[in-house]
């Protein structure tokens, strides 16, 4: 495959220009129709064989198998959950040391292990400017333990640890904390959108220092939905802008793909046309609703500024 | 010619860790550690010690990046203290569940709650338990041989060793100690080795999820199930005494100086009261032995040297001719006796050695420990003993119970 050059026009959905090779086998460990498995194959199709990737315990770990077999054909690092930046910070240091510096370190961690248990070590890690790609892989809950609240499930959700009222409280800005470490990229991706994540990641991996990207994971059994809906349920995400495709490259804000479309031409869907195709939305309030819209509003207007 | 200097417990840790080269150190500073993790970035920055250093924002981070900077082929060093290690501790079982060989130094304060910033091994001894060697020094010069020892140790039997010596008593008092010569260091300790190689071209999954049985790999080979896994870390722990008692040998005789293997001994040959410790109250236990012995009384110390694997036989062999056999330790088993103490006990049983046992709970939280107090409460023990008291129950030395 030739080597792409990287800008602006090439930013765009070309299925064709991805790397043919498969890096998971077939006989993965994920459930039927999960948005990981399709994110991660295409992430190492970008990263390539020379990676070493860092897991916590989470659906990636179950992702992996049951030892002495594994579908995934790189070399991985499990680690405790609170710790998967600092494991990948030790990867890069003895790389470092041993002079390997050739290898890409991916720490892949769920949405507790980055906004909860792991954003100590991820803070300090990235306050490090540690040479290492930090990809958030966001599916709203502790899905692994069969879907408990985390700080990343949105208002309005039901997960086994809020079975009743629902969640009442917002969605932590991930992206606006690592934003905070000035890092040197930060980046959006969406399995449903695989050539924009696969040019992101290529991109990611060209540049030094902690880089981080967040990947909006549906989750058939953790939201409720039929497994074939995947790719549907994330697209809906981007249409109705609850999750928006970016990047920020040193400060700079600007829209990708479909995101950017959209910002062109204005047409965002209702957020109830995402909302009403997840069974972990059938309690919410219409307030809940409402408010839930005028947050993604007030978050568009706010990109939209700074995309100016 | 030797070079001997008069330098404090830390920085002889300090001076070890640059004789033997890691690639990887990690560490958060924490009292009364902190003077080495300063003295490794002084190193580094000055460009002594070519070495990753990696300043993490926490201990349980510093244990982590040594885990994963060890599974990826470097040498790796760490340190900490008190609640630093109870902050590590679910990575402690982690880098010995991974058979890694990591060396951190445990410079002993008491733990928290109420807070105290002072010497007691009660940090190192609850983390007896996680599957790491534990090596206690009596002094400078046996911190800086014992931290070379406990990379050839560890690179030898893939276990992960922690070096324990008391903060203050030894971390921040200057002795005289004699520097180990860099190329006789280079010649005793070969570079390491990792046991797997982590790379593109051996692309394996490391420590994933194990099942209670075992199951076959692709080519239909029967593999560990994790019960096999934990087992294989028992036994290597076990037979990791006769690796520790080599080197040590080993050490003696390309340094001059041999601390003792697994333990060591002060005047045992003819002695009636046997003094067990473990670290540098047993090096003052000595000094009370030999005033002991002024006063008529056939006094002699066992210092333990190994506190895991519990060196069993050569601790019954020791305690063999004993008549009554004093405890004094700095760690407790709460609800239950002194954490030395009642391994002894077990070690003991079945031997045929009826020897009563007292034991003292001595220094907690600093509280200082002269060899005069430690001789009073050998001879107090005698009169108890006279008396017709065979067993007592633990004596907290110097303790206002009131």
């Amino acid at each position: 495959m030739a080597q792409l050059p990287y800008g602006v026009a090439l930013m765009q959905e070309n299925i064709f220009k991805i790397n043919d090779k498969e890096y998971i086998l077939p006989g993965s460990r994920a459930c039927q129709g999960c948005g990981l498995s399709l994110a991660y194959r295409y992430i190492l199709k970008a990263l390539r064989e020379n990676t070493i990737v860092a897991i916590p315990p989470s659906c990636l770990c179950v992702l992996h198998g049951l030892y002495p077999t594994t579908s995934v054909t790189v070399p991985a690092i499990n680690a405790t959950f609170a710790g998967n930046a600092a494991s990948a910070s030790g990867i890069v240091a003895a790389l470092n040391a041993l002079n390997k510096t050739e290898i890409t370190v991916l720490a892949l961690t769920g949405d507790g292990g980055t906004y909860d248990m792991g954003i100590q070590s991820l803070s300090g890690a990235a306050e490090r400017n540690t040479n290492f790609i930090f990809a958030c892989y966001d599916n709203e809950a502790y899905m692994n333990t069969g879907t408990q609240r985390s700080g990343a499930t949105p208002m309005g959700a039901l997960t086994t640890t809020t079975p009743i009222l629902t969640k009442r409280e917002k969605k932590k800005d991930m992206l606006k904390i690592m934003e905070a470490h000035d890092l040197p990229y930060l980046a959006t991706v969406s399995p449903a959108y695989p050539a924009d994540l696969y040019d992101k990641f290529v991109k990611a991996k060209r540049i030094k220092g902690t880089r981080y990207i967040h990947i909006d994971i549906p989750c058939p059994p953790g939201w409720a939905y039929p497994a074939k809906d995947t790719v549907r349920v994330g697209k809906l995400a981007v249409e109705t802008g609850i999750f928006v495709l970016c990047e920020i490259e040193d400060g700079k804000f600007r829209f990708t793909g479909r995101s950017e479309t959209l910002a062109k031409k204005g047409k965002r869907l209702p957020v109830v046309q995402y909302v009403e195709r997840q069974g972990r939305f059938r309690k919410m309030s219409i307030e809940q609703l409402n408010q839930l819209q005028s947050w993604v509003d007030s978050r568009w207007n706010e990109y939209m500024k700074r995309a100016e | 010619m030797s070079d001997t200097r008069i330098i404090t417990g830390n920085e002889a840790a300090a001076l070890a860790v640059k004789l033997v080269e890691p690639n990887v150190i990690a560490a958060y500073p924490i009292t009364p550690q902190t003077s080495l993790a300063e003295k490794l970035s002084t190193f580094v920055e000055g460009g002594e010690l070519r070495a990753e250093y990696v300043r993490v924002e926490g201990e349980h981070s510093a244990l982590t990046v040594c885990i994963s900077a060890s599974t990826v082929g470097a040498r790796v060093f760490t340190a900490t203290s008190s609640n630093g290690l109870l902050y590590m501790h679910e990575q402690i079982h982690w880098a010995a569940g991974s058979r890694l060989p990591i060396v951190m130094c445990c410079v002993n304060r008491g733990v928290g709650a109420p807070w105290s910033i002072f010497n007691d091994q009660q940090d190192s001894f609850s983390q007896r338990d996680t599957g790491w060697i534990q090596i206690y020094c009596r002094d400078n010069q046996e911190i800086i041989d014992t931290i070379i020892q406990a990379y050839r140790i560890a690179e030898a039997v893939y276990i992960p060793v922690m070096v324990c010596y008391d903060g203050f008593v030894l971390s921040h008092t200057m002795m005289p100690v004699e520097i180990p010569d860099y190329g006789k260091v280079r010649e005793f300790l070969p570079p390491y080795k990792p046991s797997v190689d982590i790379s593109p071209e051996n692309p394996v999954t490391v420590n994933p999820v194990f099942f209670p049985w075992r199951r076959e790999n692709a080519e239909g080979v029967l593999c560990d199930g994790y019960m096999e896994k934990r087992y294989k870390l028992q036994d290597a722990l076990l037979k990791s005494t006769d690796t520790i008692e080599e080197v040590s040998t080993a050490y003696g005789q390309a340094f001059g100086r041999d601390h003792g293997g697994l333990l060591w001994e002060h005047m045992t040959d003819d002695a009636e009261i046997v003094i067990v410790g473990m670290g540098s109250i047993a090096a003052e236990a000595t000094v009370a032995a030999d005033s002991l012995r002024k006063e008529g009384i056939r006094a002699g110390v066992v210092g333990i040297r190994v506190f895991r694997p519990f060196p069993r036989k050569a601790i019954a062999t020791a305690l063999k001719k004993a008549k009554v056999i004093v405890v004094f330790e700095k760690c407790m088993s709460y609800g239950c006796d002194g954490g030395v103490s009642s391994d002894i006990k077990s070690a003991l049983y079945g031997t045929g050695i009826e020897a009563p046992m007292h034991n003292y709970i001595a220094g907690l939280g600093g509280r200082d420990v002269k060899a005069r107090e430690l001789a009073d409460a050998v001879k107090e023990t005698i009169t108890r003993i006279d008396s017709g008291t065979e067993e007592n129950e633990t004596t907290w030395l110097n303790c206002h119970t009131g």
